[in-house]
């Protein structure tokens, strides 16, 4: 078994195991986008509180889930990577962050259109939004990075270290932001999420594994063409680039 | 959930401008997204192919 | 090892000395930045001391920033850098050291200038106490994490502004923290709080960051 997974961890062989595994990716979260979004407005009630504009929870709440698991990901892989010096981690790090970061992007947009019509305004200065917004700006932090330095092994290494670092003082934001935010008395509504029905759960649920896997497909693709500037000078990539 | 109509499901109990605002910025993200990738792609492979072309001929080293 | 730690501080402030210059810039542009919000929002005195305290620390925060992109550019670019990451002493000496001696140098005087900011904002008395003892504490924490983004971004270009894009979310807990110490004088609730997560987060960045910032110089270099 330990065997078999790290061939994997082999550029050449990621490279095809990936291409394999897009396909399936992306279909899967095709399906399961259409299942959750039947169930969000055709099968989930009217929310008691909110009317239908509670409907924008299926895209923002799995929007926001995956910008942050995706943040932890791409942490994981930073450890790996610098751990034990395997490149194809740096490289999946660099392939997940720009979905991350348009995740992160459209659960700050969601929260907007969804405060406007709830709280009167387009932005509140909430725990939870507030820290969206923060963890946005960590994305953009290390793409900045990245795309600043020129040599790929000291980006790899640079950009896992800041990772790291956002990772490990995420919680610290997000604790802080809370505390400032009860203090400051800042908008305390909260969308009805106390009790949620089961229906509207399911239909989040679904959401977010269509999310999922729509983030692994497109790692999986991106994370291709990143071997493929990598690994040019070998002769399997040769093989490919000739055909 | 039954809607009476197709109107009243896009009226969405008059926030429509909101939900489908949202609907729409989120397909947009997916779409802009999978084009720049499949872009991105296709200039890799031909920035890759040309680099490799540059570096086999002879006389011409990159420096 | 103290020795070690002692001799990277001491270089540091000769160094500093030689260049008053820069560090002068540095307290200007905390005071000059500070000025420019009432300007900006208008002089209602019962506006501007609620709003003094996110003011004076958010502008600590970019002057900070301002100061940290030269913490390791100088030595890197004459090699010296180099010659004390290749000596047989931890690394860990040179970037703690580093950071104190960039605290003593830019955050000190921070706090030193705070109070007649604070008067600018009719501030009272404890509040302005506060203020002081909030930077006392959060000053070190910017060093410290600033070194980190130092670090990182070592001779690219456009790196001082990079280096603000990367550390500005990261220092988010010191300014709440800090900040709203002095909220908390002012508002009569306390600052004990505040000032106690303060702390903690300093100690989190002393256990974290030092190590963090020789692992990016490293990484930095060769």
């Amino acid at each position: 078994m330990r065997f078999s997974l790290y061939r994997y961890a082999a550029p050449s062989t990621f490279y095809h195991l990936a291409g394999r595994l897009t396909p399936w990716f992306g279909w899967a979260a095709g399906i399961l986008a259409v299942l959750g979004l039947y169930i969000g407005f055709f099968v989930a009630p009217t929310d008691f509180q909110q009317g239908e504009a509670y409907r924008i929870i299926f895209i923002h709440v799995p929007a926001a889930w995956m910008s942050m698991f995706i943040y932890l990901v791409i942490a994981f892989w930073s450890a790996i990577g610098l751990a034990f010096n395997t490149r194809l981690s740096f490289m999946l790090a660099r392939a997940l962050a720009p979905t991350g970061a348009m995740f992160a992007f459209m659960s700050l947009w969601t929260g907007a259109f969804w405060g406007k019509p709830m709280w009167g305004a387009w932005w509140v200065w909430d725990a939870r939004l507030t820290s969206s917004l923060i963890l946005f700006f960590l994305y953009v932090g290390i793409m900045a990075l990245w795309s600043a330095i020129d040599d790929p092994r000291r980006g790899d290494k640079a950009g896992a270290l800041l990772a790291l670092v956002g990772a490990i003082n995420v919680p610290i934001i997000y604790f802080s932001v809370k505390w400032w935010n009860t203090l400051h008395q800042g908008a305390s509504v909260k969308p009805s999420g106390t009790s949620m029905d089961e229906v509207m759960l399911a239909g989040m649920l679904i959401m977010a594994f269509a999310a999922w896997f729509y983030a692994i497909a497109t790692a999986f693709y991106r994370v291709r063409d990143i071997i493929l500037e990598r690994e040019r000078h070998t002769e399997w990539a040769k093989e490919i680039l000739e055909k | 959930m039954e809607w009476s109509s197709w109107s009243q499901f896009w009226d969405m109990g008059g926030y429509g401008f909101y939900v489908w605002s949202s609907y729409a910025a989120m397909l947009l993200g997916i779409v802009i997204e999978v084009v720049l990738l499949r872009r991105g792609r296709q200039d890799t492979l031909r920035r890759l192919r040309r680099l490799e072309r540059w570096e086999q001929s002879p006389g011409e080293r990159p420096s | 090892m103290i020795g070690v730690l002692l001799t990277v501080i001491r270089r540091d402030l000769r160094l500093a000395a030689r260049r008053k210059g820069d560090w002068l810039t540095s307290q200007f542009f905390f005071v000059m930045v500070v000025s420019m919000f009432p300007l900006g929002i208008g002089p209602d005195p019962e506006m501007l001391r609620r709003v003094a305290p996110g003011i004076v620390w958010v502008a600590a925060l970019l002057a900070s920033l301002l100061s940290l992109s030269r913490l390791f550019a100088d030595d890197h670019r004459d090699g010296s850098l180099e010659q004390m990451l290749l000596s047989p002493h931890p690394a860990v000496l040179v970037t703690l050291g580093k950071a104190i001696a960039h605290w003593l140098i830019y955050g000190i005087p921070l706090l030193l200038i705070a109070p007649v900011l604070g008067l600018q904002f009719a501030l009272p008395p404890e509040a302005i106490g506060v203020l002081m003892l909030s930077l006392a504490i959060g000053t070190p924490i910017l060093s410290l994490l600033g070194g980190v983004g130092a670090a990182l971004t070592l001779g690219l270009r456009g790196g001082g502004v990079l280096l603000t894009l990367l550390i500005l979310p990261l220092y988010v807990p010191a300014l709440i923290f800090g900040a709203g110490a002095v909220d908390g004088a002012l508002s009569g609730m306390g600052a004990e709080s505040h000032l106690s997560l303060l702390a903690a987060f300093l100690v989190v960045s002393l256990l974290v960051s030092p190590w963090v910032t020789a692992a990016g110089l490293r990484v930095s270099i060769e």
